[in-house]
């Protein structure tokens, strides 16, 4: 998968449920639909929730890389 | 005159409102659902919610009425979800279920014979949701409302694995499940299904990211499908887990699962024939349970055979069966 390019980013680590979901959920509305935001997550429940909140609210995940403890993800707007 | 809202299927309940305080035996009045209280000539009035839910328009019609009808202003929600109107004097039953009739909404029944059905939110709003257990609760209260059993018969529908209707504490429980399917080619190996797997059922491979998957540990509820950014994850099917036996009360009994991904066109058949066994074979004033102890479960399983076939089958043999 090749690299994609983000229009925005946001460090979520040590933001906790369902916070940084809200905060991923408003940077996500600043930004235009198809553009992506840059999003890292903790390990355990952020990784556990937020992706699944993302998804359902119609966004898509592009890439998803571990480092160590927490996510890096890429997230397209709906 | 006779009052039909005091009849009930099993023993007709005749009274005569206008001598009601000498004629009616106020046990009798529970299988309306009608309940005495400690305080003289006072009842509660148990209202009929399948799955605790209710329109607005509704609830507000309603809460005109139980201000009007209770002494003291109040009402309570009962463990099973319904309203119960507190408060109210017996001389003024038929007022009362007739205003209540003018709205749409029935009384509960109380006693030995199918209960309001339970149930959570279900998939329509809750993102948990695997089934729709309001749906559900509605068919089951329509179809099974007030038929006569040996003893009381609880029914609940949870919509996943976290059981917050509490199938495992009901005679007989219906909760929601997804059995999930795992297509390589569009796997990217990110790794977030086992770390949205909370049974760790999903492992991912050191090396590729991908997922293996111990499907003896997976307790079906569709995390991994949810989390899943390329669908790699899908739900192959959706059913119930069905659970019989279950009790809470002075001697609690846990429930023993006899069927997995029960489709939801056969959660009628199951009751309907579950009630038919439970009539033929339950004593007067025993649960299921004790039927099923007492009996053997084998028996029961061999009589829904033609049921519970069109799910898959479970490890019913659970400890002290």
């Amino acid at each position: 998968m090749g690299e994609v390019k983000a229009n925005a980013h946001l460090d979520l680590r040590g933001v906790m449920c369902p916070i940084n979901f809200v905060k991923a959920k408003l940077k996500l509305e600043t930004l235009e639909a198809g553009e992506v935001l840059e999003l890292v997550l903790d390990s355990g429940e952020p990784i556990q929730n937020v992706p699944k909140s993302i998804k359902e609210e119609g966004h898509k995940i592009l890439e998803v890389k571990k480092e160590g403890e927490h996510f890096r993800l890429k997230i397209q707007k709906g | 005159m006779t009052d039909h809202f005091i009849e009930d299927k099993t023993t007709k309940v005749n009274v005569n409102l206008e001598t009601i305080g000498e004629r009616v035996d106020f046990n009798d009045l529970k299988s309306g659902g009608f309940i005495k209280q400690r305080q003289k000539d006072l009842f509660t009035v148990r209202l009929r919610c399948p799955g605790g839910r209710m329109e607005t328009k509704k609830l507000v019609e309603i809460s005109k009425i139980a201000d009007k009808y209770s002494k003291k202003g109040v009402v309570h929600f009962s463990f099973r979800q319904s309203l119960e109107i507190l408060y109210v004097d017996y001389k003024e039953f038929r007022n009362i279920v007739s205003e209540l009739e003018k709205i749409g909404q029935k009384v509960a029944s109380c006693g030995p014979r199918v209960r309001v059905p339970t149930a959570c939110g279900g998939c329509e709003y809750n993102p948990n949701g695997l089934t729709d257990t309001q749906g559900m609760a509605e068919m089951v209260d329509q179809k099974f409302f007030g038929t006569p059993t040996p003893h009381k018969f609880k029914t609940s529908f949870s919509g996943c694995p976290i059981d917050c209707s509490r199938t495992k504490e009901m005679d007989f429980g219906f909760q929601g499940i997804v059995e999930p399917v795992w297509e390589d080619p569009l796997c990217t190996g990110c790794t977030i299904c086992s770390e949205a797997c909370k049974e760790d059922a999903i492992v991912s491979d050191p090396d590729t990211g991908k997922p293996i998957f111990d499907p003896k540990k997976c307790i079906f509820c569709g995390d991994c499908i949810r989390a899943c950014p390329t669908e790699a994850w899908k739900a192959k099917r959706y059913g119930h887990i069905v659970r019989i036996g279950g009790k809470h009360g002075r001697h609690p009994m846990e429930s023993i699962e006899v069927c997995t991904f029960l489709p939801d066109d056969k959660v009628a058949d199951a009751i309907q024939k579950t009630v038919e066994w439970y009539n033929a074979n339950g004593k007067r004033g025993e649960r299921i349970g004790n039927t099923i102890k007492r009996v053997g479960i084998q028996k029961y399983l061999d009589f829904m055979e033609p049921v519970f076939k069109h799910g898959s089958p479970v490890n019913y043999l659970a400890p002290g069966v």
